[in-house]
């Protein structure tokens, strides 16, 4: 075990491209971590999504072994954090176990966007942040003017910020060395109950769960039998260890230090963030603060574009949920796409990166079907059945309207902090989404408001837009505050007046017409113009609300023919063909898959 | 047996801006060398496909107009030879209309030309500048005019729907090209392909192609004057007094045999593709080499073969047959076309069947491509 004094737990925040991997790399390379050779560049992001949306969707951490210029050899372990709304909580799980962060920032690009958002959130955790400036070797650099910068909009001291070239390998000592002398050490009691956080999970083929823990008081070690708090169940510890970045199995985990452990765990389910661990003899009796159940929120419906590809899906979606407990589902058949399932997400990004992973990684063509939330509906008594509620996944699934009582909506109570420049464009944005606020106050430069909103108001693309009017600067954070009732309704979109099941959803009535007259004009975007005109309506009940028309296909044609060279037009058939192949069908109207959410996004309005 | 010959002669002064056909710039090139290769190219293909006498012959580009005049004798004294030559056999060249070429064009006609399809391309000097080309209006009227003189049937090229090209302007210089009396004419629409000069200026912004709309609405024009000039379309982007029809070409349309010999020539013999070497230098060395150009030969499936008679077929006004297709690919008429589309298709006015046949109607043309998308069978396309 290491001397709590020695050890030091720490994340690293940094806008996109600031250089938050180059610099890790070093770190780990400069402690020894790995070889020259073992160096795959960026060791953190592991799947290929995260390195191209530059967003960590699993928590990782590297414990590296510093020897200090004070001569004593400390524990240093390294904590890569999600980094999107949607998984907020588990962001905060990851946060709660360390006590200082880097903030790494362009010296050529200053202080930008996501930065800030993390900033507050690591802030929030009582952390303490460590200025470094990187890139410094780029001509363009301006250490000083970034420096001002860190003070002036973050408030922090910047005067003894770290200056670095990741790249070239300046600073890292002294990064190091910062790290050590002004991150504090963790505090823990060795003797006490064992009371260890679960930070993250997920499913390794040859490990089963393997569980990523930060141990607060007593000590972990193989054999030993513990306890999940929130979760119920009970586990006998076989592996203990670290990632250096490599697995290495250790004898124990004590407290203070952030490691992982196996326990026979076949599903991720069984593994909840925010757990606390703890023995089964003489353990804890009172768990960690802040431990949330995960719900889904958003849901949608995925279908095989190709109905011979369901049980393919079936199997990916079930590979998929091995890692990932925070998304549901359950089979679903609709009239229009045939057999697929309804789903459960975080969020909507947390949705792309599922829909993204199947058709990547399982080569799966899939439609979306609009995301929804879950509404509860009171429907009346009729000839043959009582009254009753409902829960309504699925729009598609809405009852005869004249029967319903009542309907209700989840709520979010939505905290936002921004730059105060950008807070008129945030209180339209949040007042444009049925939002009430309930709270508004000014820190320095900076702007916390409080709002309670619609949750279907915020599941597209409210993330999207709040990033987008502060120019990345406001950060949001949104907890659920139960069922409200509203004047909803459903929407149906038709094309070339066949209703689309996929594109219906559930409004409220003051927006419906508006929403309608959005999507109507993005699909005339999304959709290819065809042979004939395409008339695209949303609709209430029988009632027009919106339309838009899609002109029909004026020219396309191959106008010369190389001297008996058909090849190239038999490769613009086998093109269509395809192309095709990735389309859904209504009314003779073939609609990219893409178009299915893409309509939804509401953009400027 | 095929009764139609392409010879490729694939060089050029200089590579047009729009330009993807398969020409080069070479500084010299050995016209005794090339004879003998293209000799030695026509003999493989007559031993395979010979036997009946040829129809038409084509000289394309590049630009065969730089051929010398002996070199084309000698080559069209060999295709007799070999395959003999039917009455009143179609022979044409494409030609480019500068002045030095124009003076060749007696020493061609001598040599057995009888057609030619001269490069205009448009009859304005700063349209001209614009498509890069080497000759100005004046330059290319007059070679014209040494044309109609020395070959019994002439046609020439435009192209049209360029940037910003407004309908006024092209109703003027296409009722001043129908004025010059040839009896066919190939009106292309300006089509910017990937890896041309044209390419690179879209993608950088330098200038926008005319967009869907108008150029259709040029389409259309065209159409009407040239049917009212008793030039009518015979094909997407040809148009003839009828019977002035380019017979080579037709071979191409109505899906028959023919020989293609020469650098990137396509041929089809017997249900076979064939396609020759592209790069000049490459053609030769193959010609040493093996006794031919050959680069690819395959064997075509029903089925494809099939597309190809149906992508092909429906480019011309008279449309296809299909009973006599199905019989020739032994494929029912309803695994040609998708009859439920057809019907779509009629139904919107874009198709007519009469009888055995299927056309795409004047209302069709503009968007044959994808009403090809639409029709053909889905089970003839590879996937
Ligand atoms: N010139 C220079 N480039 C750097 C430095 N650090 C990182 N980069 C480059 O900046 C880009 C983004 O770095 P990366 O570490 O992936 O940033 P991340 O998105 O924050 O993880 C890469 O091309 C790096 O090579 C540095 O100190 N100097
Ligand atoms: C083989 S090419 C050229 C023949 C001859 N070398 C000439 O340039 O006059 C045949 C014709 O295709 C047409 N053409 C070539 N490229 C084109 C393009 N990108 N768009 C439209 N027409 C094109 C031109 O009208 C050209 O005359
Ligand atoms: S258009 Fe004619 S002259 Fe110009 S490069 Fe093409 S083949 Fe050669
Ligand atoms: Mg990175």
């Amino acid at each position: 075990m290491t001397d709590l004094g020695l050890i030091r737990n720490f994340s690293i925040i940094a806008h996109i491209d600031h250089g938050k991997s180059t610099l890790a790399d070093r770190l780990i390379q400069v402690c020894g971590g790995l070889t020259e050779r073992e160096m795959s560049a960026q060791v953190l992001d592991n799947m290929d999504i995260e390195r191209e949306r530059g967003i960590t969707i699993k928590a990782q951490t590297v414990r590296l072994n510093y020897t200090a210029r004070d001569g004593r050899t400390y524990e240093l372990n390294l904590m890569d954090t999600p980094g999107h709304v949607d998984f907020a909580y588990e962001v905060s799980r990851s946060l709660a176990a360390c006590e200082g962060a880097l903030l790494v920032v362009d010296a050529a690009q200053g202080v930008e966007a996501q930065t800030l958002a993390n900033v507050y959130q690591s802030i929030e955790h009582d952390h303490e942040i460590v200025p470094v400036i990187n890139k410094i070797d780029l001509p363009a650099a301006e250490p000083d003017k970034v420096k001002a910068e860190i003070e002036d909009i973050i408030g922090l001291d910047a005067s003894d910020a770290v200056l670095t070239s990741a790249k070239s390998g300046i600073g890292i000592e002294d990064t190091l060395e910062a790290i050590v002398a002004r991150i504090p050490p963790p505090t823990g009691d060795r003797d006490a109950a064992l009371k260890a956080m679960l930070v993250d999970s997920w499913y390794d083929p040859y490990l089963g769960v393997v569980i990523l823990v930060r141990v607060m008081d007593g000590v972990l070690k193989k054999g030993l039998q513990v306890r999940f708090m929130q979760g119920g169940t009970q586990h006998l510890v076989d592996r203990v260890g670290a990632f250096t970045p490599k697995r290495v199995d250790l004898p124990e985990i004590g407290p203070g230090e952030i490691g992982f452990i196996t326990a026979q765990i076949k599903e991720v389910e069984q593994a909840r963030v925010g757990d606390t661990i703890t023995t089964v003899k003489g353990g804890a009796d009172k768990a960690l603060p802040g431990y949330k159940e995960v719900q889904p929120v958003v849901f949608c419906g995925l279908f095989p574009v190709d109905a011979a590809d369901f049980e393919k899906l079936r199997e990916s979606i079930g590979k998929l949920r091995l890692n990932d407990a925070s998304f549901s589902y359950e089979m679903e058949s609709s009239a229009a796409l045939g057999f697929g399932f309804r789903c459960g997400f975080l969020g909507l990004l947390h949705l792309e990166i599922i829909q993204e992973r199947l058709s990547r990684e399982y080569d799966l063509d899939l439609i979306t079907t609009a995301p929804s939330v879950v509404y509860r509906l009171r429907l009346g008594k009729t000839k043959n059945e009582e009254a009753k509620t409902i829960e309504l996944h699925n729009p598609a699934d809405y009852p005869d309207p004249n029967r319903i009582e009542w309907i209700e909506e989840p709520w979010i109570k939505a905290t936002i902090y921004t730059p105060d420049e950008y807070l008129g464009a945030i209180l339209k944005l949040c007042q444009d989404r049925r939002g009430i606020q309930t709270d508004l106050t000014y820190v320095g430069g900076r702007a916390q408001v409080t709002y309670e909103l619609p949750l279907n108001e915020v599941v597209f693309d409210f993330y999207d837009r709040l990033k987008s009017i502060s120019r990345g600067y406001a950060s949001f954070d949104y907890e659920q505050i139960g069922l409200r009732e509203g004047d909803l309704v459903k929407m149906n979109i038709l094309v070339n007046n066949e209703p689309v099941d996929a594109l219906s959803l559930i409004v409220h009535r003051s927006v419906a017409e508006e929403r309608g007259r959005g999507m109507c004009e993005r699909l005339k975007d999304l959709i290819p113009r065809h042979l004939f005109k395409i008339p695209i309506q949303a609709a209430i009940g029988g009632k027009v609300i919106a339309r838009e028309t899609i002109a029909a296909l004026r020219k396309d044609v191959t106008a010369k023919c190389y001297g008996g060279d058909i090849t190239r037009k038999k490769k613009l058939l086998e093109k269509q063909k395809k192309g095709k192949a990735r389309m859904r069908e209504y009314g003779n109207v073939s609609i990219p898959q893409e178009a299915f959410i893409a309509a939804l996004r509401m953009g400027e309005e | 047996m095929a009764r139609a010959l392409y010879i490729h002669w694939p060089f050029c002064l200089k590579k047009c801006p729009y330009c993807d056909f398969n020409s080069h710039v070479r500084d010299a090139v050995d016209h005794a060398a090339w004879q003998d290769a293209l000799v030695a190219d026509m003999r493989h293909e007559a031993a395979l496909a010979g036997g009946e006498p040829l129809g038409s012959i084509f000289f394309g580009g590049g630009t065969p107009s730089l051929m010398p005049p002996a070199l084309v004798a000698a080559l069209l004294a060999e295709a007799e030879r070999l395959w003999g030559f039917a009455e009143g056999i179609e022979i044409t060249l494409e030609a480019n209309p500068s002045s030095v070429e124009a003076a060749a064009f007696g020493g061609l006609a001598q040599a057995g030309i009888n057609r030619v399809s001269l490069g205009l391309q448009a009859l304005d000097d700063a349209a001209l500048r614009f498509l890069g080309r080497l000759h100005d209006a004046d330059e290319g009227l007059r070679a014209l005019a040494v044309a109609q003189r020395q070959f019994a049937r002439v046609s020439f090229d435009l192209i049209y729907a360029r940037p910003g090209q407004q309908p006024s302007a092209w109703e003027g210089e296409l009722a001043r090209a129908l004025a010059l009396g040839t009896g066919h004419l190939s009106l292309y629409q300006l089509t910017i392909e990937p890896n041309t000069r044209f390419a690179t200026d879209v993608r950088l912004g330098r200038f926008a192609p005319l967009e869907d709309d108008p150029a259709a609405e040029l389409f259309e024009l065209t159409r009407a004057m040239t049917a009212a000039a008793g030039l009518p379309a015979y094909e997407i982007s040809n148009h003839a007094r009828p019977g002035e029809e380019s017979r080579h070409n037709l071979t191409y349309w109505r899906y028959r045999d023919y020989c293609g010999i020469g650098p990137g020539a396509h041929g089809r013999r017997g249900g076979v593709a064939t396609q020759r070497h592209r790069k000049p230098e490459n053609w030769l060395a193959a010609v040493a080499r093996q006794g031919h150009g050959i680069a690819e030969e395959s064997a075509l499936s029903p089925p494809t073969a099939a597309a190809e008679a149906l992508l092909m077929g429906l480019r011309l006004s008279e449309g296809v047959d299909l009973p006599a297709l199905a019989r020739r690919f032994a494929i029912p008429p309803g695994r040609l076309v998708d009859a439920e589309r057809q019907e779509m298709l009629a139904r919107l006015g874009f198709l007519r069947r009469e009888g055995d046949r299927l056309r795409v109607t004047a209302r069709g043309m503009p968007v044959l491509d994808a009403i090809l998308g639409e029709l053909v069978h889905p089970g003839l396309v590879a996937a």
